[in-house]
């Protein structure tokens, strides 16, 4: 590998990239108009760009090296903070680059709405202030801290940072409603961090360390172990959405800009499943019960069926592709009982699945949320019973329903069939059976929710009006991503090696090392 | 009971004292209160931790004085959203909705 790439300082660059561009685009706030939005857009793309390089070389690095440490001003633990990237920690960043970034690109159309034209939905109206480049880029920074945190505590500053930019994003709208579901987020956020710093607080009152893997080599079954397993699970779960504590996501994601609901439906619920998958396993891997693992199995399954009823009575795409998402979350949580099953050898299985579900969902609900943007944008509202035909006049953002949900219902060469396929194997090999029931009963309602929207858009009949058009940028964004994702499950082998990196499980037949 | 004891004891207390009061008080800001004290019962088991050896443990210090910029910002930030709510609506409250129910258009 090139010499360049041996440099550790790349570690730094995912999180300084945004939270500089951050600090410019908030300062940028004070100039007005045209000129601010250009200049604004500028230093946005240039971060998504920086943030994308900086994966790419960690992915070599890492793959070359193996996991590496970065000890910051070189103060080792416990007293300097360190940062850790693993396979799983550059999984992340990559998920992040991508989705970011086409996140990124969306937004240049999104909020490109001129003073004078009226948007007919109040949650669509342009960001007046130049609010939406400042928040996203402090939310990115935060997703990226987390995913090369080292240390419990830093894991508990980014999930801060993290819910507070994420709620201020939801607030976007300046609506009742989205104020009402920005509160309850905060809320919801505050809470689900509150019960990780306990947890912490008690993980530190029994073993004196902060660092995770300090921690994994100390810690052992004893009842604060199992205080603060329950409450980061329990805050984690709160935060990722998982039923019964999905309450919060519906109004959170239909309220939000549909620019910013694309990346919180992608990416941040994914941030707190990525802290919960690091303490649970590198943390907790040896000291937690098998049947510990039932519990989050058991609410997935449940959310899996529950989330995609749900969704087929919703009559809006947002509420739809909300509560689609928490069908699809669900999926993420049958890992842990499928990794605690009887056949170790199955855990990678179990794990690398699920994680790979963590991109072709985010890729997938993203581009899903843009298409329902885009509607919004053109015809102002995005109503299911309204838009029948909507196909004639939208065929792309139609298309990128359709292709998005191949991977919501896991059909082959998608990275949703990689991913529930090696659920379903990991179910039946770790002789769980029903949990590959689920699995299969998860797709096939996939298919009856999409087909909500997809069949009366599609029927030739007079349709709505068309008030704007919406840049091709957001349409073209949206399409590409979602095409991308139905291509994920052809290129899975090197991001399984890379997965394997640092894996809490050996990979054994699968791929990598 | 030794006192550092009593500390810990009393830290995990209110904490979960102002969950409770989290879930069941509707008004807002009793809510943000709540969570603000949810922390600060966080920061005396911390405070608490640090003093059982011999020597006083820095570390946690460290965590409370940063964690007390987090729940200052955080508590700014809530406060900033109760009042734009109060003034939307009149009233600082969560609308009242079946905990499933979207804005608008559940169900059907």
């Amino acid at each position: 590998m090139a010499s360049v790439f041996e440099n550790t300082n790349w570690m730094l660059a995912p999180i300084l990239v945004p939270l500089a561009a951050a600090t410019v685009a908030f300062l940028l706030m004070g100039i007005r108009g045209e000129a601010r939005r250009n200049a604004q857009n500028a230093v946005g793309l240039a971060a998504a760009l920086g943030v994308a390089l900086s994966a790419l070389a960690l992915w070599a690095m890492v793959s070359g090296g193996g996991p590496v440490r970065y000890e910051l001003g070189g103060w080792e633990a416990p007293l300097g903070i360190n940062l850790y990237a693993d396979g799983l920690s550059v999984f992340m960043l990559i998920t992040t680059a991508i989705v970011g970034g086409a996140g990124s690109v969306y937004a240049l159309g999104y909020f490109s709405g001129r003073e004078g034209e009226d948007a007919r939905r109040k949650e669509d109206l342009q960001d007046e202030t130049g609010s939406f480049w400042p928040l996203w880029m402090f939310l990115w920074a935060s997703m990226n801290g987390m995913f090369l945190a080292a240390d419990a505590f830093n894991l508990y500053i980014t999930l801060e940072i993290l819910g507070l930019s994420a709620a201020a994003l939801i607030t976007l709208g300046g609506t009742r409603m989205a104020f009402s579901a920005g509160m309850r987020y905060l809320m919801v956020s505050l809470l689900g961090s509150l019960a990780y710093l306990l947890g912490v607080a008690l993980l530190y009152g029994s073993f004196g360390a902060l660092d995770l893997a300090t921690l994994g080599e100390a810690a052992s079954p004893i009842p604060p172990v199992w205080a603060a397993l329950a409450l980061i699970s329990l805050g984690m779960a709160l935060k990722t959405g998982l039923f019964p504590l999905h309450f919060w996501m519906p109004a959170a994601y239909t309220s939000a800009p549909s620019a910013a609901s694309a990346i919180l439906a992608g990416l941040v619920g994914k941030a707190s499943f990525y802290l919960l998958l690091r303490v649970w396993f590198d943390v907790f891997g040896g000291s937690a019960p098998p049947a510990a693992g039932q519990i989050p199995g058991v609410l997935g399954a449940v959310a899996i069926v529950w989330g995609a009823v749900m969704a087929m009575r919703q009559t809006r795409i947002k509420t739809l592709l909300a509560y689609s998402s928490v069908s699809q979350m669900g999926y993420l949580f049958l890992l842990f009982a499928l990794v605690s099953g009887a056949a170790p050898e199955r855990s990678f299985e179990a794990w690398g699945g699920g994680v790979y579900l963590v991109l072709a969902h985010a890729c997938a609900k993203a581009a899903m949320f843009m298409a329902a943007g885009v509607v919004i944008y053109s015809v102002g509202h995005d109503e299911i019973p309204r838009l029948r035909g909507i196909f004639q006049k939208l065929p792309i953002s139609v298309a990128t329903f359709a292709v998005g949900g191949i991977t919501m219902m896991g059909l082959p060469t998608s990275g949703g069939f990689t991913a529930k396929y090696l659920l379903f194997t990991a179910s039946v090999g770790t002789g769980q059976w029903w949990y590959s029931l689920v699995v299969l009963a998860g797709s096939i309602l996939a298919a009856l929710y999409l087909l909500r929207f997809l069949n009366p858009a599609l029927i030739q009949v007079p349709t709505a009006k068309v008030y704007r058009d919406a840049p091709q940028i957001m349409s073209g964004t949206a399409f590409v991503l979602a095409v991308f994702s139905v291509f994920l499950g052809l290129m899975s082998a090197p991001l399984f090696e890379l997965l394997s990196v640092g894996a809490p499980f050996p990979s054994g037949t699968m791929g990598g090392s | 009971m030794s006192s550092v004891d009593m500390y810990l004891l009393s830290g995990v207390a209110v904490f979960a004292v102002c969950a409770y009061a989290l879930v069941v008080h509707a008004h807002l800001i009793r809510k943000v209160i709540a969570i603000n004290m949810m922390g600060s019962g966080v920061f005396v088991l911390l405070t608490a931790i640090a003093r059982r050896g011999d020597e006083t443990d820095p570390v946690p210090h460290a965590m409370v004085l940063t964690g007390i910029v987090v729940a200052v910002s955080a508590t700014a930030f809530a406060l900033a959203v109760v009042r734009k709510l109060h003034e939307a609506t009149g009233h600082a409250y969560l609308p009242e909705e079946g905990e499933d129910a979207p804005p608008d258009g559940g169900g059907g």
